[in-house]
């Protein structure tokens, strides 16, 4: 496997690697729309987006352009054979009632009990929620892309959330461009170190409190 | 209503009046009924209106036309930032705004249409969207009751009717539209096609004719 420099690309190709095949899978704006790239041709694996359809292809070439058929960020995609279109509140039933395996999205903050803020930014505006709050709640496994600290160099990975929630203890595991986290019991485990990082890289960036259980 | 009306899109928007509940279709402006919505900016002086949609339109576009002129009052909907001109109208406290997650926002769409007096979700529970709302514990789970949402008129749209009303959706453009649809006292549809009773397979009918009170068709 080549060098992997940028970190977005890293951590979408770490991320992929937690969804298996069969699975349901709905993938947030920014990192996890990377991460179809990284799947490989046959993966088995389902896209379900919110504004009703299970089954989301490829981004479509130009003649495939249909502006009817949107993914939740309102981008243009395809539909793959097998594909079924369904109303919004039949898209959040099947959220809700735990038909949709896996959520991938990013986040502002995660706490170390597995709270997660990523919907709105204290004295900003907070007033676009979509479906965030549905997948973090409903999605069987909630796993959390994002880089490790804010632009201002602030961590992401917190004690507590200091941003408005968008639900309580709903993260079971968080990739960064340094590690992989897992939530265990409650309590956030370091399992696995990415790009070259050690357990000092780590520490550095993460205000949450964690033990280390490296696998391999 | 059986008896589907046909009328043009300025027949359609003289029943909304000032002061009325409007829910508009569409994610974005994929589905919107963007006649409708035209022909309500530009040929209705209703105002103090509630919008009921998943977003505000765009600036100057679909909702956004409306809001421009500020004739919506209140504003219900899961995403607002999409129209900046909403979220700054709001900051200005010039529109009022419901926010509620987008499952939560469909469901109570739906128990509108359905007869459902509220439900509990686990959706919301310990944020801030769940605020003021009676949370109560099911098997062991934090809930939080939520309402139905009805509006005055529905505006939405289909690629395709019948005459009789029943409506058939293309791709993601059916969203919130056959819910809407279900939750009016007076539902309007702009159709991008019509065609005769029969034609269209009873099996692929989304939304049955009995929930459309007018047709109109998209130019």
């Amino acid at each position: 496997m080549s060098p992997v420099s940028d970190p977005k690309t890293l951590i979408a190709a770490r991320a992929a690697q937690e969804l298996y095949p069969g699975e349901v899978v709905n993938l947030g704006i920014g990192i996890p729309n990377l991460i179809p790239e990284h799947l490989g041709a046959d993966t088995k694996i389902f896209l379900h987006t919110e504004n009703g359809l299970l089954g989301v292809g490829p981004r479509p070439t130009e003649d495939e352009l249909d502006p009817d058929l949107v993914d939740a960020a309102k981008r243009p995609i395809t539909a793959l054979p097998g594909a079924s279109y369904f109303d919004s509140a039949s898209s959040f039933a099947m959220i809700r009632g735990g038909h949709v395996d896996v959520a991938v999205l990013g986040a502002l903050q995660v706490s170390e009990r597995g709270d997660i803020a990523n919907w709105a930014i204290p004295g900003k505006d907070v007033m676009g929620v979509g479906g965030a709050m549905d997948l973090v709640v409903g999605a069987n496994r909630v796993v959390v892309t994002m880089i490790s600290t804010t632009p201002s160099g602030e961590a992401k990975l917190v004690r507590e959330c200091t941003f408005p929630l968008t639900a309580r203890e709903a993260v079971d595991i968080v990739v960064t461009e340094h590690a992989v986290f897992r939530f265990r019991d409650g309590s956030l485990v370091l399992t696995e170190l990415l790009g070259g990082a050690t357990v000092e890289d780590v520490d550095r960036v993460t205000e949450a409190s964690y033990t280390v259980d490296l696998e391999g | 209503m059986t008896a589907t009306g046909l009328i043009t899109a300025r027949e359609a928007v003289r029943l909304i009046k000032t002061g009325d509940t409007v829910m508009v279709g569409g994610f974005g402006l994929v589905g919107a009924p963007l006649t409708l919505i035209d022909a309500l900016a530009d040929h209705s002086d209703a105002t103090d209106l509630t919008v009921i949609s998943n977003n505000i339109g765009e600036p100057g576009k679909g909702l956004g036309k409306l809001l421009r002129q500020g004739r919506i009052r209140r504003g219900i909907s899961s995403f607002f930032t999409s129209n900046p001109e909403a979220v700054a109208a709001v900051n200005a406290g010039e529109m009022e705004a419901t926010l509620l997650p987008q499952g939560t926002f469909a469901e109570a769409i739906r128990a509108g249409g359905a007869g459902i007096g509220g439900f509990f979700t686990p959706v919301a529970a310990g944020t801030l969207l769940a605020e003021g709302k009676e949370e109560r514990l099911i098997d062991g789970v934090p809930h939080v009751l939520e309402s139905p949402i009805r509006a005055d008129v529905a505006l939405v749209f289909a690629a395709r009717a019948d005459t009789l009303g029943n409506l058939w959706y293309r791709h993601t453009a059916r969203n919130f539209n056959p819910l809407m649809a279900t939750a009016a006292r007076i539902a309007i549809a702009e159709a991008g096609e019509i065609v005769p009773a029969g034609e269209l397979e009873p099996e692929s009918i989304v939304t049955p004719h009995l929930y459309v009170d007018y047709l109109v068709a998209r130019p």
